[in-house]
């Protein structure tokens, strides 16, 4: 189990919850267990093929999975994932 | 048997071993400690390089401080040699083993053509008000003079740039440029304290510098009412050491982004909604720049500003305060800044985390082949963003855009 941490934004689309213990070996797996349990994910997250959206940021442990290996990157069990979509606000 | 003046200068004489100008100059450097005994006005008029600054009424208490080692070589002068020699009598006594007196003193040291450095001179007034800087060594009198001579330029004098701009003043950064086309409403001064209830419907950038220049009246306030757009951001950061971008669009803050960075202007940023902020300092081609981090800018549903979201007042407070640090950092080019790390800070959990960030080699504004691409005159395509893009979304959905006005 990872712990997924879900900025505020994007709360309202997995019923208000601050984070989320997820199965999964990978980024991949991951996304797609959220997305499973929150269909509302999907369209912020993913593109139509399936990728990462570019304006979403995902960490694991502090390092951004662009620089990793994208959707392939491993993920441990108690490993910290972070979605992090930008913020405007001033 | 009372002695004269006489009498006790050929004692000193006697007992103090003497060298000259040119002895001192030939000496290796960390040869000596080499201690100034002067009053500080005359130190300040100008003295020799790398010496310390004891004066001679203060030489006992202070000594041990500029000289810890009583076994290492110490050369004392004044500005004509009597009184080092004096003082290096109290030292003799004080157990220094090897102490020398310069003769002819720093008009001997100036008469002999050697290399002098004059101090920075703050005034009396300057010296109480930044007393507590110039206490910190890592500050003191020319960290406080690059200070005074800096330009820093907020980008909003909004949410993050009140705090900011109060504190830069209060810091004495010399030229503080603001940009802001607004006007104050009664709905910034939950979190915007450079303004105030009287000053309602004002221009922002002259409510800032009136707030400004009540803390400080040695600021200049450079006031820009305008909007930062694409055609006017090169002439807006021209000439400043440091921005700190503070604005409430998408984007503004990409065109501010690629402007900096072809200009190689350090930009501290930060973002807030709700509870939450992001920090972090670019530094053009030493760290990633905004594009490296977010690539393109999110659809309106997921970057909604604070005069839609909402946000807790002190929230821009803190980040702008650690915007702050940074830009002083920047400044006095101290420390370790930001660059690399992306700071995140949750009101609510009072937490903060810290992610790393890395340049994208292939990132059409910072990576080498942007550079040369800027050079030969064909910049890279990147992504563009809508006026509008942050502004279509309320708390309970997509709306209608937000006018200009309305911005916050």
């Amino acid at each position: 189990m990872s712990t997924v941490h879900i900025p505020s934004v994007l709360r309202p689309n997995v019923g208000g919850a601050k984070s989320l213990e997820v199965d999964g070996d990978s980024i991949r797996s991951v996304v797609n267990g959220l997305v499973e349990r929150h269909p509302a994910l999907g369209g912020q997250l993913l593109t139509d093929e399936g990728d990462l959206n570019r304006f979403v940021n995902v960490y694991v442990n502090g390092q951004d999975v662009r620089y990793l290996a994208g959707l392939d990157t491993p993920v441990a069990d108690k490993d910290e994932v972070r979605l992090l979509p930008a913020m405007a606000g001033g | 048997m009372p002695k004269s003046y006489a009498d006790l200068l050929r004692e000193a004489r006697a007992q103090i071993r003497e060298v000259t100008p040119q002895e001192v100059d030939a000496l290796p450097a960390d040869a000596a400690t080499i201690v100034d005994v002067r009053e500080a006005s005359e130190w300040e008029q100008g003295h020799i390089p790398g010496a310390h600054h004891v004066s001679k009424s203060y030489i006992e208490q202070q000594i041990e401080a500029a000289a810890p080692d009583r076994d290492a070589q110490v050369i004392l002068y004044c500005a004509g040699g009597v009184r080092s020699l004096f003082a290096a009598q109290t030292l003799a006594e004080m157990g220094y083993s090897d102490v020398a007196s310069m003769s002819g003193g720093f008009q001997g040291w100036k008469g002999a053509g050697l290399e002098f450095e004059t101090p920075v001179v703050l005034s009396s007034e300057q010296k109480q008000r930044y007393s507590r800087h110039l206490l910190i060594p890592e500050v003191g009198s020319a960290g406080q003079k690059q200070l005074l001579e800096s330009k820093a330029l907020l980008i909003g004098a909004g949410g993050l740039g009140s705090p900011a701009a109060l504190y830069l003043a209060a810091a004495g950064v010399g030229t503080i440029g603001l940009v802001d086309f607004d006007v104050v409403d009664i709905s910034n001064l939950q979190r915007q304290i450079i303004h105030t209830t009287d000053r309602v419907g004002q221009r922002k950038v002259e409510s800032a510098r009136i707030s400004i220049n009540a803390l400080n009246p040695d600021i200049t306030v450079v006031e820009h009412e305008e909007m930062l757009t694409a055609d006017n951001v090169a002439r807006l950061i021209d000439g400043y050491d440091v921005i700190l971008d503070g604005t409430d669009t998408f984007e503004t803050r990409y065109v501010l982004n690629d402007a900096a960075v072809a200009a190689g202007i350090p930009v501290v940023h930060a973002s807030v909604f709700r509870f939450e902020g992001q920090l972090t300092t670019f530094v053009p081609y030493e760290g990633p720049c905004y594009r490296c981090l977010y690539p393109t800018p999110p659809p309106p549903e997921l970057a909604p500003g604070c005069s839609v979201a909402g946000v807790l007042g002190v929230v821009p407070g803190i980040l702008g305060l650690l915007q702050t640090n940074e830009a002083l950092k920047v400044l006095l080019g101290i420390g370790t800044t930001l660059a690399g790390r992306l700071l995140l800070f949750d009101a609510l959990e009072s937490e903060f985390t810290e992610l790393q960030l890395r340049r994208d080699p292939a990132c059409p504004v910072c990576s080498d082949a942007a550079v040369e691409a800027r050079k030969a005159g064909r910049p890279l395509d990147v992504a563009t963003v809508g006026a509008d893009a942050p502004f279509l979304m309320t708390t309970t959905g997509l709306a209608g855009s937000v006018s200009p006005e309305a911005r916050a």
